[in-house]
């Protein structure tokens, strides 16, 4: 580590170290610091995307690639079954090699990524942020740099020691629990998604193969509702009535900030990416994608703020977000608003009408038909939607 | 005032997301709440997906409740 940089980016989630990969390559000098002592551990994710999103980025290989998934299972309530038929594929990652891969691309372009480096701080000047300070191995350092971007996910406090109030709502944040199983039968190309109270209230429960009789197990809860009945507990069940012969390689908690955009992501020395700027899909909780496409923006325009030494460039960082995904994930989450109102007669109800359709019908674009009579508010939002992204939109 | 069962922990940092006040500190491997600044809002104990958060009334506060139920 040297005393001074361009960039220094706290977090090494795929937000940050894609934010590191484009400032470094615009010519920033650039330095990530990561609080635990391996990049990619824990997971914690459900750790699925988009063909389309990935290759964005990094082209899908098989050490990164636990499965590749070519169908939708929606479980109705009353456990009704409907498959939408999808086009495109996704896969379900090994995150653990991914952020790896990520972390080492940056640092190929020339980034600098130390772990087990604790920011405690910012510090500033004139109410512009000129550095961080950071717990290292016993000491305390303070180290200088022209911008700082916070990575620094869910629990982010970079932004709030800035000034930016980045905390998330009872409402929005979604209390999450997953399991990754063993000996868990299930179809290895399909993603199942599980919805109703009894699994999931205010969020849904999924199954995402992992290849070889392996699945992340998990489901995200509203905080606002879970309060007698915490995410844990609807997971244990889950797995004794599902899958007693389960064996669990992991288990972790997590929190999911399905929420809108913050307003302000930028302040004077000042970016905030991935989870800690709400760039999560609000409807799916996917972040990964979202986090990367920020961070490649936050990456380009930080750059761009070195070479020409120009703070009011960030703004650009707020634009093209807003530009590329955040209009879209107000649509989203306008359409969260409606879909959480959902009650489960309505969901069997859905369920119901698009299975007696034929199977070549069966097309999320039903689905979201037999939802739009159930709560006509919801037409709008989901026809601009359809007209500009597809299935498995980031 | 509120009470963190470490043990349960996987510092995964949902309670950070949803505190208000600012006051939980969340390291690689330690949790810690500053209970200063703390207002018992129990936005944390709610929001944790693993019972890591307990309330507790404080002794003069249990008292003062107890002794209004005898009443």
């Amino acid at each position: 580590m040297k005393e001074s940089y361009d960039v220094i980016i706290v977090g090494a989630g795929p937000a940050g170290t894609t934010a590191a990969r484009f400032a470094a390559i615009g010519g920033a000098k650039v330095l990530v610091l990561e609080k635990d002592r391996e990049v990619g551990v824990p997971v914690r994710c459900g750790e699925a995307v988009d063909h389309e999103g990935i290759v964005q980025f990094i082209q899908p290989d098989k050490k990164f690639v636990a499965a590749e998934i070519h169908n939708f299972k929606l479980v109705a309530p009353n456990g009704k079954v409907v498959q939408p038929n999808i086009e495109g594929i996704g896969y379900v990652l090994d995150r653990k090699v991914f952020d790896y891969e990520l972390a080492r691309i940056a640092a190929d372009e020339g980034a600098e990524i130390v772990t087990k480096a604790y920011v405690d701080g910012l510090t500033r000047n004139d109410g512009t942020i000129t550095g961080v300070t950071v717990q290292y191995h016993g000491e305390k350092l303070s180290l200088k740099s022209k911008l700082v971007i916070g990575a620094d996910g869910v629990e982010s406090r970079v932004g709030r020691w800035a000034g930016i109030d980045t905390t998330v709502s009872m409402h929005d944040m979604e209390s999450a629990a997953q399991v990754t199983a063993a000996n868990v039968d299930v179809e290895e190309d399909t993603c199942y998604f599980y919805f109703g109270e009894k699994y999931a209230p205010g969020g849904y429960l999924w199954v995402f193969p992992k290849g070889n009789k392996t699945a992340n197990i998990g489901l995200a809860v509203a905080a606002d509702l879970s309060k007698k009945k915490h995410a844990l507990k609807f997971l244990d069940e889950f797995m004794a009535e599902n899958f007693p012969g389960a064996s669990i390689l992991t288990k972790l908690a997590g929190g999911v900030p399905c929420a809108e955009t913050l307003d302000k992501m930028t302040g004077p020395g000042l970016m905030l990416v991935g989870d800690a700027a709400h760039q999560v899909n609000p409807v799916s909780g996917g972040g990964i994608i979202s986090g990367m496409i920020a961070g490649k923006i936050a990456g380009k325009v930080a750059a761009d703020v070195i070479k020409r030494n120009d703070m009011a460039l960030l703004g650009n960082y707020e634009k093209e977000w807003r530009d590329s995904l955040g209009v879209r994930h107000q649509r989203y989450y306008r359409i969260k608003k409606v879909i959480y109102k959902f009650k489960d007669s309505d969901l069997d109800s859905i369920a119901n009408e698009i299975s007696i359709l034929p199977q070549k019908q069966q097309s999320l674009g039903n689905l979201f038909k037999q939802a739009v009579i159930k709560h006509p508010s919801l037409i709008i939002d989901v026809m601009k939607l359809f007209f500009s992204s597809g299935p498995f939109g980031a | 005032m509120i009470e963190i069962h470490e043990e349960k922990c996987d510092l995964c940092g949902c309670c950070v997301g949803v505190c208000p006040e600012n006051c939980i500190d969340l390291t690689e491997s330690r949790i810690s709440i500053v209970h200063e600044i703390c207002t018992n809002c129990r936005k944390c104990e709610w929001a944790c997906p693993f019972e890591v958060f307990e309330f507790k009334l404080d002794r003069t506060k249990q008292s003062h409740v107890s002794g209004k139920v005898i009443a």
